[in-house]
């Protein structure tokens, strides 16, 4: 990034914060000015990402999977057209593979490099998926990151790690709970965490959620 | 940016993964705001995601360590605007527009916001060559540097695994991030075993995969 000029008008009585609070109003008003962006544009890509997607479409998914052998052999097999048809896609989801959890093998994913994240099932990811700490050790020391987040695996239990370094994204399929049987894809979804699809969590049980 | 700040696979000293319960997917109003002006300048600013990614890395590594995630975005697109003459540091610094502005080919509509992330950005190429590998094959990750934008982590540079999946052929990021156009190459999931990258004394039970694309591999 370029140096920082000492001389402008909002000087050194702001916060760091509110130095890029400015810079972000600044950039908004210029390129509104110049006809680039369109403010209600911006509000649209916004509500996208804060009200309409998010975990819960991934984990819809995933109950789905849970309850329908034909619909888990055509996610694990060709997982766009089997997600499209629960109805969602697009924008950093274009190239799916769905990663199945296993008593022997437990997938977790990770981008080293940025934030790669399934965007259309799982929305914008969390602040620690694009961390430092957990881009650096997801990779090194799989079962540390694990613990972290309270997760003990058995030690004979392989760990998948998956570094997204290209436009492919990947959804983790958790094993369905015990004590589940005849609850609908609705409850099953309940017990479906952001977590437990990128690999860092497990999925809540029935009596979790009483 | 080959061996950049970005680059934090195996990394050590960042201490633990801290969680945060409840997580809304915005902190602050300026995230939603940078977030959303990212996303919409893409279109009147013609600029790719590789190219995206280049001006988010290419910083000095204190900078980019030290800015959070929403600032490193800011940093990358007040970058390819001043590149391209959208917006300069003088409007920046003034917040309004000082010079007329370029013409651009089109801009993101409200009505077509929906149309277009649903549509997204597929990378998928018709491939020019057949593919190199087949799943069950030997690589050797290729021992590169390349100065400038690359997706290949250097905790797997030189090392061997196995060709686990082949995702056909993809837009290649190295080229397409300077503008050297889309050059697509055959796309690989390669699995490592953890032993391999991080020492004997490693978890005997890691297994860690890269995407890689072909100019990135060698028989092994």
């Amino acid at each position: 990034m370029s140096g920082h000029d000492h001389d402008h008008p909002h000087g050194h009585e702001h916060s760091e914060l509110s130095e890029t609070e400015l810079r972000v109003r600044a950039l908004e008003t210029i390129l509104t000015e110049k006809g680039y962006v369109e403010p209600a544009a911006l509000d649209l890509l916004i509500e996208t990402y804060e009200k309409k997607v998010g975990p819960r479409n991934g984990a819809l998914v995933v109950a789905k999977a849970w309850t329908d052998a034909g619909y888990r052999k055509w996610l694990l097999t060709d997982a766009n057209p089997a997600i499209a048809s629960v109805g969602y896609a697009g924008r950093q989801g274009e190239h799916m593979v769905v990663l199945e959890n296993t008593p022997k093998r437990h997938n977790m994913v990770v981008c080293t490099l940025c934030s790669c994240y399934p965007w259309p099932v799982l929305g914008l990811p969390p602040v620690w998926y694009k961390s430092a700490p957990y881009r650096s050790r997801a990779v090194a020391d799989p079962r540390g990151v694990l613990a972290d987040f309270g997760v003990e695996l058995p030690k004979e239990t392989e760990i998948r790690i998956w570094d997204s370094t290209s436009e492919v994204r990947y959804l983790v399929l958790p094993m369905r709970p015990a004590g589940t049987e005849g609850l609908s894809e609705e409850r099953l979804a309940d017990l479906v965490t952001r977590d437990s699809m990128i690999g860092t969590g497990l999925p809540k049980r029935p009596e979790d959620i009483k | 940016m080959t061996e950049g700040a970005q680059d934090m696979g195996g990394v050590r000293g960042f201490g633990k993964v801290v969680p945060e319960p409840d997580e809304p997917p915005f902190h602050a109003d300026w995230e939603r705001r940078a977030f959303a002006l990212t996303l919409a300048m893409a279109m009147p600013g013609g600029w790719n995601i590789d190219m995206s990614r280049s001006a988010r890395e290419n910083m000095p590594p204190a900078d980019y360590l030290s800015k959070s995630y929403y600032q490193i975005w800011l940093a990358g697109l007040e970058k390819l605007m001043a590149e391209r003459g959208l917006a300069a540091r003088d409007e920046i610094e003034s917040g309004h527009a000082l010079h007329p502005p370029k013409p651009v080919k089109r801009t993101l509509s409200p009505d077509d916001v929906s149309k277009v992330l649903y549509r997204g950005g597929p990378t998928g190429r018709e491939p020019k060559a057949p593919a190199r590998f087949a799943a069950g094959d030997k690589v050797r990750m290729r021992n590169i540097a390349p100065p400038t934008h690359t997706r290949l982590p250097r905790y797997v540079r030189g090392h061997v695994g196995a060709i686990e999946l082949v995702h056909g052929s993809h837009v290649f990021p190295d080229s397409n991030a300077t503008g050297a156009g889309e050059n697509p190459q055959w796309l690989y999931t390669v699995c490592f075993d953890g032993r391999d990258l991080w020492g004997k004394d490693a978890d005997r039970n890691v297994k860690v995969s890269v995407d890689a694309w072909e100019p990135y591999l060698e028989p092994a």
